[in-house]
């Protein structure tokens, strides 16, 4: 039944979408006449996943296949689907851009997004496997109170809903670019196709979503680096120096600038990105869709090879785009190569694509842009939805007395009103910086998420009291220090100075809620509290061993 | 439940061991790649114009992008070093352990 409704409302936003590009196309045609190929390639993709989303649909019966794919994706398809989770948009486009504008910076935002990796997988990839089943909520109030597991289930979704505004921006403003389509109606786009891929096909549907994204990326990047690379012999020193000689930064284009000018600022991004990693929900997600602690490790192994690989490709890029885009004025507004960038500053990779590739590289990457964000809104869509379905409603109202069915039903109900919160949210933002945006939501993971979950798996003497303090505070206070930041308090909500003066809280509210979780869990003197501690003893033993973790089911 | 298999797991000697060789490993390689990372960033903190210093005389390669290159190949590195111990002599011992509280049982 839901089934069919979805199908047929996937079929209604696909052909609502093309009817809505044609009239934008056709005035939009003198200007970028190729548009064409961007569409048909991305028609492509959009046809190939769709039919994807309805095989993975038949394999959809159980909430452990609407969560996890049932257990059953190998190591290296699950590396490549993480690598597809976290390569957003935001990598693509915004750090492209901020290598652009600021040089050696972006490279630095990008050792902090790659370094969370290895500290996942040596502290916590295969206590993640053995420990939990759907959402990393399963872990926190694993020996502890179900309110814990509601306390978890919220700051997911403040981690989702900051994520997914930045997608959703991405979205739009690429969209426009490429298809001539108004702002909202691309937002709108996005939205509808993401709802179809989640609630008919699930994590399976997901997965692949995200497997074919993540090699289309990779494949796109780098072929247009090497394009754009040839240009320069494939030299780094020639392209280091010709970059420096015409870059307004001159020769401080590779020393650290002015967004990390205080030690402060510094610190606590690389904390906040760091850890943010560590604490996101989609990719904590992910772990449990492999059928054991060995699967879930190499998994680490892939995802962080191709993430930083193609790291080291976008920071190549943006350098390459410095000469070839910078210099070019058919990409500047009026043709003024000091003006603004046409399509907005995010645009570089894009342009960079047309630049060395022509209309059909343009098209190529504009459709693994878009795919890309489709791909990450989904995961994140999922991850939000399981968070409101399995551990709201199914285990915290129901008290776990629900059926598969009953689940399920919920979780894509929440996708659809997640779907809707995205359109409007991304709507809101449209002015932000993308990339800026996503660090914001890592600074709120790594806060909110991250220390009660390395305490419960950590920490014996981690209590629910302690445990809810800490999330509670950790969720206020990163959300607090970003709302009183320049960022919201300045740019968004027009006040005169902002009330904090850092833009992010990591290295604030992550002392916050360590602390909290601390002094409430060791003045927690009750039976209940007692009973817990205990119970820590089972819960190491299958940490470390695995025994009891719930396997795949096929 | 499963108490008493968990309690069986617990006492075999080899538990211990398992637990201290795995954990010392991957505190050692945690502890190297958080001190790596965050002297690196305290260095872009107080002392960013050594990081834009070319690393050698008239070379245009930076000494903070070309340690960064390094830190990623580095980090990878050890990644593949826990995998590959991890999932070999690890998972072995973790096996044995289980099998031998299974064994118990009968």
């Amino acid at each position: 039944m839901i089934k069919r409704l979805t199908t047929a409302l996937a079929l209604l936003a696909f052909s609502g979408m093309a009817a809505a590009a044609g009239p934008a196309l056709q005035g939009d045609i003198q200007i970028q006449p190729t548009n064409w190929h961007a569409i048909i390639m991305f028609m492509i993709f959009v046809t190939m996943t769709m039919g994807i989303t309805y095989w993975a649909a038949g394999r959809t019966k159980s909430t452990a296949d609407f969560y996890t794919a049932g257990g059953g994706i190998t190591g290296f398809q699950n590396g490549l689907a993480i690598a597809g989770d976290y390569m957003s948009a935001a990598t693509l486009l915004g750090l492209t851009a901020m290598t652009f504008s600021r040089g050696y910076d972006a490279y630095i935002y990008m050792m902090a997004f790659f370094a969370g990796w290895p500290i996942i997988l040596f502290l916590m990839a295969e206590r993640l496997r053995n420990l939990g089943r759907f959402t990393f909520s399963d872990i926190t109030s694993y020996r502890l109170d179900p309110s814990v597991r509601t306390m978890a289930a919220l700051s997911s979704l403040v981690v989702v809903v900051f994520y997914l505004i930045a997608q959703m921006v991405g979205a739009g403003q690429l969209i426009k670019l490429l298809f001539g389509l108004e702002y909202n109606v691309a937002i709108f786009a996005v939205g509808i196709l993401m709802m179809v891929y989640v609630t008919v096909g699930g994590m399976v549907a997901t997965t692949w979503v995200q497997i074919i994204k993540a090699c289309l990326l990779l494949f796109g990047g780098t072929l247009t680096l090497i394009l754009g690379f040839s240009q320069f012999g494939f030299s780094l020193t020639t392209l280091l120096e010709k970059a420096t000689a015409v870059h307004k930064l001159g020769a401080s284009l590779m020393a650290p600038g002015s967004l990390l000018s205080d030690p402060v600022t510094a610190l606590s991004l690389g904390l906040g990105l760091m850890f943010g990693t560590a604490g996101l929900p989609h990719i904590l997600m992910r772990f449990f869709t492999v059928g054991n602690a060995k699967e879930a490790r190499k998994s680490v192994l892939y995802a962080s090879g191709f993430v930083g690989f193609f790291f080291n490709v976008i920071f190549l890029l943006g350098l390459v785009a410095i000469l070839l885009v910078g210099q070019n004025p058919e990409y500047f507004e009026g043709g003024d190569i000091k003006g603004a960038l046409i399509g907005g500053g995010n645009m570089v990779a894009m342009h960079l694509a047309h630049a060395v590739g022509g209309n059909m590289l343009l098209g190529f990457l504009a459709a693994v842009a878009f795919a890309t964000i489709l791909a990450v809104v989904s995961g994140l869509a999922l991850a939000g939805a399981s968070a409101i379905a399995h551990d709201i409603y199914a285990r915290v109202i129901r008290k776990g007395e629900c059926t598969d069915k009953e689940e399920i039903k919920v979780s894509r109900m929440a996708t659809i009103f997640l779907g809707i919160v995205a359109i409007i949210l991304g709507i809101a933002f449209e002015k932000m910086n993308i990339a800026f945006m996503v660090g914001l939501a890592f600074g709120v993971a790594a806060a909110a998420n991250f220390p009660v979950l390395i305490l419960s798996m950590y920490w014996k003497g981690l209590t629910t009291r302690g445990a809810l303090w800490g999330g509670y505070s950790g969720v206020t206070s990163a959300v607090l220090f970003v709302v009183f930041s320049k960022s919201v308090w300045v740019d968004v909500l027009h006040n005169a100075a902002p009330l904090f003066p850092y833009t992010q809280p990591a290295l604030f509210a992550m002392p916050i809620a360590f602390l909290c979780a601390y002094v409430f869990s060791v003045t927690d003197s009750s039976a209940r509290a007692t009973r817990e501690r205990e119970a820590f003893e089972d819960q190491y033993v299958r940490a470390q061993t695995g025994f009891g973790a719930s396997g795949a089911s096929h | 439940m499963s108490s008493v298999i968990y309690e069986r797991l617990r006492r075999n000697p080899k538990f211990d061991e398992l637990v201290q060789k795995r954990g010392s490993f991957a505190r050692t390689l945690a502890a190297i790649v958080l001190i790596i990372f965050y002297g690196f960033f305290m260095l872009i903190a107080f002392n960013p114009k050594m990081l834009g210093q070319p690393i050698a005389e008239g070379s245009m390669w930076a000494i903070g992008y070309t340690a960064e290159m390094v830190m990623f190949v580095f980090f990878w590195l050890l990644t593949l070093l826990y995998v590959r111990r991890a999932n070999g002599e690890f998972d072995d011992l973790t096996a044995e352990i289980i099998k031998e509280a299974q064994k118990e049982t009968k």
